[in-house]
């Protein structure tokens, strides 16, 4: 009863979202309010209506009720709790109903916070998450039906793809499509403006927060997902260049570039049909990214089952809508004047080129991603295009970018004087300097690029700090000012610098990992011991063990730095009772300096174990530069400013009592 | 003029929807092999260790038979066992199996021993020569081969139950049949 009512929701919900794509639209073309008032309602019933099917579907897995089908297979009584529920969004089905729920989250959003938007504005805004909601319903209902029931109902389930049964993937997913399908709103708005055809500062402002968080989302999302294939593919690799990774990284890309240019036009009212040509992309890739990864048409290891028919269906959503998008950008956007003029060298001219840069780098990101489907369609021949080709085309993309985050944030508006900003980068550029010359001479198997690599990292990370502390005048006014500068700092810009500062960790994570990886396989009896970067690692013993819904080798080994250093790993190599599909658990031990990573594989046959014994360094590095990314979006998003028309905070004066 | 470059994103759109829409009835896995309907070109292989004979091509004239390349290393190969377990059980094809880039010449023949041993011979080929003439990319790989000693149809990865079923199996009886 409960999945009937589920399911009733979800067609209710296409109905509402019929309702919600075409009277607030009309309403305001006509100038009708009452029907533009519509548009909210409608949102927030959407909403309702989403979260009582996504609910009724995940009462289905928890409750195990394999009577439907979809349950039957990705569940399995045995399967502990918190895998029950992601197996909600484990597979293709589900993924979907939640993502058009996350849709539906970002209508309500902006039907609750988004009074201060011009009603007709708004109207649209809400008109065209409708049309986006509409569409994927549609397919959800007619190709991927979650509610499908099987009778008679089987006795147990078939169990969710083990790779997937792990706690960091399990909130991967949702995370990505709160920022893939955040996008959405940026989507709108850009649609919504171009319909009007008023795009101006205030416009410019009121997107800034959506961009933000979609982009806080993805940023983490990716970042998880990298971690995951981290220890859980036990490669000891964390970034393979895989298509579907690659379909998260380019509205990432384009994400980065859209909240850059977006400022522009905040501030300088420049940049506006750029703009909003981002705005579309951005979310265009994120469909594209929808589509690759359940349409079968490249290989990935985390692509869904693939069917033709649904790739269909969404490669008409996307053809539908980006196309639409595109004629009306075709139509309004060479009508968009832009007022403000700038210098060649200045900070516009700084993110002008910051976004040139990502604009590329996302290009042939696509590219690379799309070639071998390229080749195969003209039939010559069958490619593919790994990391060599990436590594080579981003690296001379993203190096010029970073020096330019550097030196950007030190120019005026308008007119910058890049001399001045470079005698007040001195202490950094020697810094830096000092850094990659240490890096080259004194660490053993520096590469050029290594060193390149660690001076760009302290390059962006002594820039970033230098003009904090110019914004604070440290060391220029007395402490007192100083500290009451730094309280002072708005929000967005304390945005900006934990943002570039964590991304300058990232760089140094990404190029020492990269770098100086230490990776040794061999075969160990129990009491062997092998040397990997000046560790020792003793094969204790390898136990079998039963966990809930698989058995397992444990091995367990000493690490030691024949000094007072001593830990043990304990990685493992699961064999899933159901599907019989193994999979590797690393053993990890994080350290700031870098992470020690033990894999167990096979037994030789001997009485040994194959294993897998690495030393990565700086990798921690990474994922708490990206926490620090995202937390500088969090920062940004709570400024105050975002909320346009609402009355600035004012403290009470002293001794005056609030009256409640 | 500048008119012009508002088309761009629309016309590019295009042209990538025209490559998609051709991309979607395509399976990326399906790589053909440039030796399909090709005679197998010569090798010969020695046997692995504690069998007398090894693996020629001229071993494969005669009848249809499968050709699948393993190695005790490979993940896939494991999986796929228990199917070719059961394909030699029923007597359904002659298997003959490519003992692949084994790390020593012991690993391959336990492995056999552990799990089963489905082929009708096994050559070793610890320096790619078979994988070589056969075009292997990565394993496990199978090919279907006619009694004239052609190469009729490659699988790339593990044989599934369902590609079994539907695909190599209707193939083997077709060539049988003729």
């Amino acid at each position: 009863m409960i999945v009937e009512t589920g399911h009733f929701a979800l067609v209710m919900a296409l109905c509402v979202a019929a309702v919600q794509s075409t009277l607030p639209m009309i309403g305001a073309h006509k100038k009708h309010s009452s029907w533009m008032a519509l548009a909210s309602n409608a949102a927030l019933l959407q909403l309702l209506l989403l979260i009582i099917s996504f609910a009724a579907l995940t009462y289905a897995f928890v409750t195990s009720d394999f009577s439907v089908t979809l349950v039957l297979n990705n569940s399995h009584t045995l399967k502990p709790l918190l895998y029950k529920v992601s197996g909600v969004w484990g597979n293709h089905e589900g993924s979907m109903l939640m993502w058009v729920l996350i849709l539906a989250i970002y209508g309500g959003a902006v039907a609750i916070w988004g009074n201060n938007l011009r009603p007709t504005l708004k109207a649209r805004v809400l008109g065209v998450q409708g049309i986006l909601g509409f569409g994927f319903l549609l397919f959800i209902l007619f190709t991927s039906n979650p509610f499908n029931r099987i009778f008679p109902a089987p006795i147990d389930g078939q169990d969710l793809n083990p790779l997937l049964q792990d706690p960091g993937l399990a909130f991967h997913p949702p995370l990505l499509y709160l920022g893939y399908v955040g996008f959405s709103t940026t989507f709108s708005f850009a649609i919504a403006a171009l319909l009007e055809g008023r795009i101006d500062p205030a416009w410019a402002r009121w997107v800034r927060p959506w961009t933000l968080a979609a982009w806080g989302f993805l940023t983490g999302g990716i970042a998880l997902g990298s971690w995951w294939a981290y220890y859980e593919l036990g490669w000891g690799g964390w970034w393979f260049w895989d298509p579907v990774e690659n379909a998260s990284f380019m509205p990432w890309l384009a994400g980065t570039a859209l909240l850059h240019s977006a400022i522009v036009l905040e501030k300088r009212d420049n940049l506006k049909s750029w703009t909003i040509f981002l705005a579309i992309i951005a979310f265009a890739l994120s469909m594209l990214g929808t589509f690759l990864v359940r349409s079968g048409v490249i290989t990935s290891v985390h692509a869904f089952a693939s069917d033709p028919t649904r790739g269909v269906f969404i490669l008409a959503l996307l053809v539908i809508t980006v196309g639409s998008a595109f004629a009306l950008f075709a139509w309004r956007g060479p009508a968009l004047k832009s007022t403000g003029i700038f210098q060649p060298i200045s900070r516009e001219g700084g993110l002008l080129i910051n976004n040139f840069l990502l604009s590329v780098a996302t290009a042939s990101v696509l590219l690379g991603t799309l070639y071998p489907l390229f080749i195969d369609v003209l039939d010559l021949g069958k490619v593919s295009v790994g990391a060599p080709y990436f590594n080579s085309v981003f690296v001379p993309l993203m190096s010029p970018m970073i020096l330019i985050m550097g030196l950007g944030p030190f120019l005026n508006w308008k007119r910058g004087d890049a001399i001045l900003a470079l005698k007040q980068l001195q202490i950094a550029a020697i810094i830096a300097l000092t850094g990659a010359v240490i890096t080259w001479f004194l660490i053993d198997r520096a590469t050029v690029l290594a060193a390149f690599g660690i001076g760009l990292s302290i390059w962006l990370f002594c820039a970033t700090l230098s003009e904090l502390a110019g914004r604070i005048q440290l060391f220029r006014a007395p402490i007192i000012e100083v500290l009451r500068k730094l309280r002072r700092q708005p929000r967005s810009s304390w945005g900006m610098t934990l943002a570039h500062g964590g991304l300058a960790l990232v760089i140094a994570g990404m190029t020492a990992s990269s770098a100086w990886r230490v990776e040794s396989i061999q075969s160990m009896m129990p009491g062997d011991t092998a040397l990997v970067s000046g560790f020792e690692f003793t094969l204790k013993s390898v136990q079998n063990i039963e966990g809930p819904n698989y058995t397992a080798s444990r091995a367990n080994f000493d690490v030691t730095n024949r000094a007072s250093f001593k830990i043990s790993l304990e990685p493992e190599k699961r064999i899933y009772v159901v599907s019989r599909q193994p999979t590797t658990e690393a053993g990890i031990y994080s350290t700031f300096l870098g992470d020690l990573y033990a894999v167990i594989g096979d037994p030789d046959g001997k009485g040994g174990y194959i294993t897998r014994l690495y030393f990565n360094p700086l990798v921690t590095w990474m994922w708490f530069g990206t926490f620090i990314m995202v937390l500088g979006a969090g920062i940004s998003l709570s400024d105050r400013r975002h909320r346009v028309g609402a009355p600035a905070r004012r403290k009470l004066p002293r001794g005056a009592t609030a009256e409640t | 003029m500048k008119k012009i470059f508002y088309f761009l994103p629309l016309v590019i759109l295009a042209i990538l929807a025209i490559y998609l829409i051709m991309g979607l009835g395509r399976n990326p896995q399906d790589l053909p092999s440039v030796l399909i309907n090709k005679p197998i070109p010569a090798f010969e292989l020695a046997p692995i260790k504690g069998q007398t004979k090894g693996l020629s091509n001229l071993d494969l004239l005669g009848q249809v038979t499968l050709v699948n390349i393993f190695g005790s290393w490979c993940e896939a190969c494991r999986l796929e066992h228990d199917l070719l377990m059961k394909i030699s059980k029923n007597n359904l094809v002659p298997i003959y199996g490519i003992d692949w880039q084994e790390p020593n010449n012991l690993v391959g023949p336990r492995w056999l021993k552990r799990l089963g041993n489905p082929y009708t011979l096994v050559g070793d080929d610890p320096k790619s020569r078979g994988a070589i003439a056969f075009g292997v990319t990565k394993a496990p790989e199978s090919f279907v081969i006619d009694k004239n000693g052609v190469i009729r149809f490659k699988h790339t990865g593990r044989i599934t139950e369902n590609t079994w079923n539907n695909t190599v199996w209707p193939i083997i009886m077709d060539l049988k049949k003729q």
